[in-house]
């Protein structure tokens, strides 16, 4: 099992993302140049954070163009696994690979905090493991869980129109909303301006995942959340669950 | 040639830049302003350029059809 870390000019959070999957999962991860044609070799993708082309023209709009997103949109109609975090969620708008666009954020202000995300759908690959954090307690994947990790972002107002929305609510593609502590979804929760408070979709197909929130910013209890594992967890385990039935 | 590109925010999509400038302009004595817009204007030069191509481009690089409408005007 292999991972790829994509690395764009201005990506910044894939040094993170290698660690995780590297020093806290034991995962075999290479970091993926943005000029390399493919990624066929790999079984989990992973589009870090970041400010790719320094988010000239609009966020991820020639990140998406590189030649590693060739393969990368190829991959992920073949039903490889893409996760995609903050810059990489909005490379994934760009290239289509999911519905709808992030937009400034409507305050105008760089958010950087730490949020809660409501965990809206437990079934999906990125979304239904347990983990167990260093105190010992269990972190189970379950409907209405609340994550606790950081945004950090000027554009990060997910914007569809209302087909799209409807589409996403319908065929549980919204996988994270920004909550309170109770776990209401209400706009003094919402960081950003999202639509339905949404931060995190993936695509009907299941298997491209893109989120707003920082997983990676929250897998050691260092850095005040190790609740990003599930994340992880999830996706690793689902990785691996494709990669036997596919050699099979 | 020249090709001029205009990228504009959808109207039904929230443009929190113009908003922002629109409250400052309001503070700056124009109280009557009700909306600002703020999109991008892009200046081409190309020797010759196939105009499909470049509704092509404008389409897939230079806007966002999610968020955005645009308009191309070619001078010769």
């Amino acid at each position: 099992m292999k991972a790829a870390v994509i690395r764009f000019p201005g990506s910044n959070c894939d040094q993170d993302c290698y660690y995780v999957l590297k020093n806290e999962f034991r995962l075999e991860t290479e970091y993926v140049w943005h000029k390399e044609a493919s990624v066929e070799q790999f079984d989990l993708i992973v589009l870090p954070g970041g400010f790719s082309y320094g988010d000239y023209l609009r966020c991820g709009a020639i990140a998406r163009f590189s030649p590693v997103m060739r393969s990368v949109a190829a991959e992920a109609q073949r039903g490889k696994l893409v996760l995609g975090i903050c810059n990489g969620f909005q490379i994934l708008c760009e290239a289509r690979l999911l519905p709808g666009a992030l937009i400034r954020n409507r305050s105008l202000h760089f958010v950087c905090e730490h949020v809660r995300a409501r965990l809206e759908n437990m079934e999906t690959a990125f979304t239904h493991a347990e983990v167990t954090r260093s105190d010992g307690k269990l972190l189970t994947a379950r409907t209405g869980l609340l994550l606790r990790m950081p945004v950090a972002h000027g554009e990060g107002n997910y914007t569809a129109d209302e087909q799209t929305l409807r589409e996403l609510n319908r065929n549980s593609q919204v996988v994270l909303r920004y909550a309170d502590a109770r776990g209401a979804i209400i706009e003094g929760a919402n960081p950003n301006g999202s639509a339905e408070n949404i931060a995190g979709i993936m695509n009907r197909a299941g298997n491209v995942f893109g989120m707003m929130p920082h997983p990676e910013r929250a897998c050691d209890p260092l850095l005040g959340s190790e609740d990003g594992k599930l994340i992880f967890q999830s996706v690793i385990e689902s990785a691996a669950k494709r990669g036997k039935s596919s050699s099979r | 040639m020249k090709a001029i590109v205009t990228v504009m925010p959808k109207k039904s999509v929230l443009d929190p830049q113009g908003v922002a400038v629109r409250d400052a302009m309001r503070h700056h004595g124009l109280p009557e302003v009700s909306s600002v817009r703020i999109g991008k204007f892009m200046e081409i030069e190309v020797e010759h350029a196939d105009e499909g191509k470049l509704h092509e481009i404008c389409r897939d690089l230079l806007s966002n059809p999610v968020i955005e409408d645009y308009e191309l005007r070619v001078e010769a």
